[in-house]
């Protein structure tokens, strides 16, 4: 039977002594679309439930030093009707919009994606490619550390017992730069991707590639990153690229999707998803929210 | 480990005892009677459980009770109340529904659409009701029922 204790704090120096206090027997709760099922299904359950909604400090969206911040609090709805994020993090932007439906979008919150850490997790794949910086707070001490370092397995994350992760920081990119998301879905309005691919490029042919829901964590692609560096795309390189993608992504087989075409579709998807970066990169076409697959 | 809320439901305070599991969509249907929230999937994709809350719709099966505290909410139940038939009746004009059960999820996703966006185009209506599942009329219908509720939106600001 399910009980579990539920307190809404205001201030986040509360919700951290909760976290101190409860550790491992709590959950947080923010927009709630992972948590609910994951306490309704039995794979959690927390004795005490920290709803978060009504810290104001969460609610950060703003740019801050070089940085956009996404405060814990920001949903995805929010996130796609800012137009700080839809000209400075358009991969981001870009990803959201494919989140879910609209009712899900409206409570659920990229931080909470991230956090559920699962090996789908949408936002994973834009953020890695933006080199985002994720802020863990305790009670003991504040911890900044580089996406790329937080996913440790499916569902797990270097967040201790006692730590809330408050915002993300992602830095701006000065000069020309373009950026995608390419999502495969069953259809719309689903979920959960199959696979999702980001690439950002600058001007200088600098690539970044980030893949999600196709190894157990959403990871970077270094191995393509330096093959294609400096070099404008070409056929023959895409060839390149998309080898050593494929040496480095192990998707599973499950009831989504068959290993084979999550392999086949990585492929595919890094060709669309690196023509559209590097075409944005060059004249801003095709415009972003465009479906690329 | 009982909590008592307060919150708006449709124009009228409520105050209540829920323990903190109670869902959402259990409270609203079986302790206040708003029986146009369906239970559909449980899981946030089919959206026959679709409320407003605070202005934006929302999936109440994914909910508890006890996060509402201090919060309003709408359901079809208030529509009559705030004067919005109009909806409602652009449905059953273009037959829009069979059995009805994801109508009321349709009809409060439609809405947030038109106050979101005045002149949608399709490409925005299909995003905007993606996450209302109907098993019965293939869409079409409610497809044409909402154009036209835009064309009349478009018509009443001309004027």
């Amino acid at each position: 039977m399910l009980a579990f204790d539920y307190r809404r704090p205001l201030v986040i120096e509360d919700a951290l002594s909760l976290k101190k206090e409860w550790g491992v027997s709590s959950s947080l709760l923010m927009g709630g679309t992972d948590l609910f099922l994951a306490i309704d299904e039995g794979a959690r359950s927390p004795e005490m439930l920290i709803d978060l909604k009504n810290i104001k400090e969460l609610k950060t969206l703003e740019e801050k030093e070089g940085y956009v911040i996404i405060g814990a609090g920001t949903t995805y709805s929010e996130l796609i009707d800012s137009e700080l994020i839809h000209s400075t993090l358009p991969g981001i932007w870009e990803s959201s919009r494919l989140v879910a439906s609209m009712g899900v979008r409206n409570a659920a919150t990229l931080v909470g994606n991230i956090c559920n850490a699962v090996p789908s997790a949408e936002s994973a794949a834009p953020l890695l490619v933006r080199d985002a910086m994720v802020h863990l707070s305790s009670l003991k001490e504040n911890r900044i550390i580089p996406i790329n370092d937080f996913f440790t397995g499916p569902r797990k994350t270097v967040l201790q017992s006692d730590e809330i992760l408050t915002k993300v920081a992602v830095p701006l990119v000065m000069g020309e730069f373009g950026e995608s998301y390419v999502k495969l879905g069953r259809y719309r309005g689903e979920d959960i991707a199959q696979v999702g691919v980001s690439v950002f490029v600058d001007s200088d042919f600098n690539y970044k590639i980030a893949y999600c829901a196709v190894g157990p964590v959403p990871m970077r692609i270094p191995k393509a990153e330096d093959l294609l560096r400096g070099k404008d795309i070409s056929p023959e390189l895409i060839e390149k690229a998309q080898a050593a993608i494929l040496d480095t992504v192990s998707p599973i087989a499950d009831i989504r999707a068959s290993r084979e075409y999550r392999i086949h579709m990585c492929r595919i998807m890094f060709e669309k998803a690196v023509g559209a970066a590097v075409s944005r990169m060059k004249t801003s076409q095709p415009e972003y929210g465009i479906r690329l697959i | 480990m009982v909590r008592e809320i307060e919150f708006i439901l449709n124009g009228f305070n409520q105050t209540l005892s829920v323990k903190p599991s109670e869902k959402l969509i259990d409270v609203l249907r079986d302790r206040l009677g708003v029986t146009s929230v369906k239970y559909g999937c449980g899981k946030g994709e089919c959206g026959a459980c679709t409320i407003n809350l605070d202005g934006k719709t929302v999936r109440s099966c994914l909910m508890y009770a006890v996060e509402i505290d201090g919060r309003t909410i709408e359901t079809i139940e208030g529509f009559p109340r705030l004067g919005k038939r109009e909806i409602q009746d652009i449905y059953i004009k273009h037959n829009a529904f069979q059995c009805g059960f994801c109508a009321p999820g349709f009809i409060l996703s439609t809405e947030e659409l038109l106050n979101m966006i005045s002149d949608p185009s399709e490409e925005e209506i299909k995003e905007a009701l993606a996450g209302n599942l109907c098993r019965c009329t293939g869409y079409k219908n409610i497809l044409e029922a909402v154009a036209e509720m835009v064309d009349i939106r478009k018509r009443e600001k001309a004027l």
